[in-house]
């Protein structure tokens, strides 16, 4: 029997394979066509402190290889999170798939007042760093590492909760942001977010989605995401939960061998959502294959 | 919501490049109601490819069939499915036409929209038998079904609605089948018959916006109940993503979960 439990900084979960935020709902909304024992973790879509209406349509474009986005966060805001959303997850969905949630702001008082508020009411926190700066001039605090030093050490000190930061793809070197998580107390890096990215209509000659641009998710950026985990997985011993174009187990392997602790399905569940389920069984095939006790044994387990 | 692999029975043209395409899904079609739509992952297209959503035209028997219209990539590649393949299906999705009987049924659709009034004006002929079209309750129930198109081609399915014993009045832009004009034009004199009599009536739409938005004007300006199917491009279909919006009077609501029918007050254009 492999073991597949893995810590990813202090969330024990049961199996390698979470969803993705804002592809899996806050969670039940697949319930009858996901298998849950196979997942490690539910990561819900993003919540900031108040509702969010999101972008106007249209929010997406299918693209080869994937899938360009610009859904605007849609949420329900903290108080129904807390209230609803959670009670109803754990009443549909079995108590052992542990609940990370995605929380975002627009300043850095917002995402520890996020993050505070959400108490001990999930499993682990993990933090969207992609959205603009409101009160800096629009920049993401993901895009320069003081900045993204200064988020997180404020939701460190909101929350005693495993702490993940999601870390986006879009930097010159990806060393230094892993530096300004780890210096602010991050337990976990997730990465990668999607690509920015943009679709023209070339009979209009506008661009398709409304928000203009978007990010790109799926296949198509998994090789970029490999190359990321491994950068990063060179340079701390934070654990990672790898993402970005996993549609199945030859996907989660490489990056889990690129240095992953555990990885996240993310847009393939839209097209299959037995891809979590398909992923966890070829990850414990593989590892019956080639000898090893432990998924963990995986992690940056390359033959160099 | 059921996700299987079900085999196709039947996939025919139908004229104009419309095609019924049915399956065979036993658990589906005793799950379906009208309204709820399917989505369908089309095995031609590479592996990341988006799933298709399709109204349910009809769910009896043991077998679900959708009629649709090749209008892209996604519904060109399904063209190459035959009778014996597998299909992969998620369903029943999304909140359908409300399943109660009142007022005279008027179902108005635009092209392949008629597909969702199909099986509805089914449901209606079976369980409103005792509705009445008028004071007299001893008369039959009688469903009306408006249905425009740019031209004759674009009629579907009327033997269908007239086997039911559906009344069928029709417009097309062109005048090569019934009147010529918007399918609101019969539609209109209707009403002017209905209020005549003083008699109640429902609106039921499925087809392009502009149609919607004329019908839904017509339900909240008359007072009278409306529920509009609206058709957008989803991504999950289940809820999870929010890429299906359409505005309400709740705000952005998923076309996936809060519709795709809506009630005709609750939607802002």
């Amino acid at each position: 029997m492999v073991i597949t439990k893995v810590n990813l900084g202090g969330l024990e979960m049961p199996t390698p394979v979470a969803t993705a935020s804002g592809t899996f709902g806050y969670g039940f909304e697949y319930v009858g066509a996901v298998d849950y024992t196979k997942l490690g973790a539910v990561t819900a879509k993003g919540i900031r402190i108040d509702p969010w209406p999101g972008n106007e349509m249209p929010r997406h474009s299918e693209v080869p290889g994937g899938l360009v986005n610009a859904i605007g966060l849609q949420g329900t805001g903290i108080a129904h999170f807390l209230d609803i959303t959670v009670p109803w997850y754990r009443e549909q969905v079995k108590k052992e798939v542990p609940l990370i949630a995605n929380i975002w702001g627009g300043s850095v008082e917002e995402y520890a007042e996020v993050a505070k508020r959400m108490g001990d009411a999930v499993d682990a926190i993990e933090m969207n760093v992609s959205c603009p700066n409101v009160k800096a001039g629009g920049h993401t605090f993901g895009q320069d590492p003081k900045v993204l030093n200064e988020v997180v050490s404020a939701v460190r000190k909101a929350t005693k909760l495993p702490l993940i930061v999601k870390l986006a793809p879009n930097v010159p070197s990806i060393v230094p942001y892993v530096k300004a998580c780890e210096d602010g107390g991050a337990d976990a890096l997730s990465m990668i977010n999607t690509i920015p990215a943009m679709v023209i209509d070339i009979e209009k000659r506008v661009p398709v989605l409304a928000n203009m641009t978007g990010g790109l998710s799926g296949r198509g950026i998994h090789p970029a995401a490999v190359k990321l985990v491994y950068d990063a997985h060179k340079v701390t011993k934070l654990p990672i939960l790898a993402m970005g174009g996993v549609y199945e187990a030859k996907d989660a392997i490489e990056f889990l061998l690129a240095g992953a602790a555990a990885v996240a399905v993310g847009t393939a569940t839209f097209t299959n959502p037995g891809t979590v389920g398909e992923v966890y069984d070829g990850i414990v095939a593989y590892c019956e294959k080639h000898g090893f006790a432990a998924v963990s044994d995986l992690t940056g387990n390359l033959d160099l | 919501m059921i996700d299987e692999s079900v085999k196709v029975v039947e996939h025919v043209e139908i004229g104009a490049g419309y095609r019924y395409l049915v399956l065979a899904a036993p658990q589906m079609a005793a799950r379906l109601q009208p309204g709820q739509f399917v989505h369908v992952r089309v095995p031609a297209l590479e592996t990341s490819a988006l799933r298709r959503p399709f109204s349910v035209f009809d769910a009896e028997d043991g077998k679900v069939t959708v009629l649709y219209k090749t209008v892209g990539r996604g519904t060109a590649a399904l063209n190459a499915v035959k009778a014996g393949d597998t299909l992969n299906v998620m369903g029943p999705l999304g909140h359908g036409f409300p399943l109660k009987c009142a007022g005279v049924p008027l179902l108005v659709g635009g092209g392949y929209g008629v597909a969702p009034l199909h099986f509805l004006a089914k449901w209606m002929v079976k369980s409103c038998a005792s509705l009445t079209s008028g004071k007299d309750s001893a008369s039959p129930l009688s469903v009306k079904l408006f249905v425009g198109g740019r031209t004759a081609a674009d009629l579907l399915a009327l033997d269908r609605f007239k086997a039911l014993g559906v009344e069928v009045f029709t417009a097309t832009n062109d005048g090569s089948a019934g009147v010529k004009g918007l399918v609101t034009d019969p539609l209109d004199d209707e009403l002017v018959k209905l209020r005549e009599k003083g008699e109640t009536f429902e609106l039921f739409a499925c087809g392009p916006d502009p149609m919607l938005k004329a019908v839904a004007m017509r339900a909240t300006g008359t007072g009278s109940k409306g529920w509009i199917s609206m058709d957008r491009h989803m991504i999950c279909g289940v809820g999870a993503c929010y890429a299906c919006i359409q505005k309400t009077v709740r705000g952005n609501s998923r076309c996936c979960v809060e519709g795709p029918v809506f009630a005709a007050e609750d939607l802002v254009w």
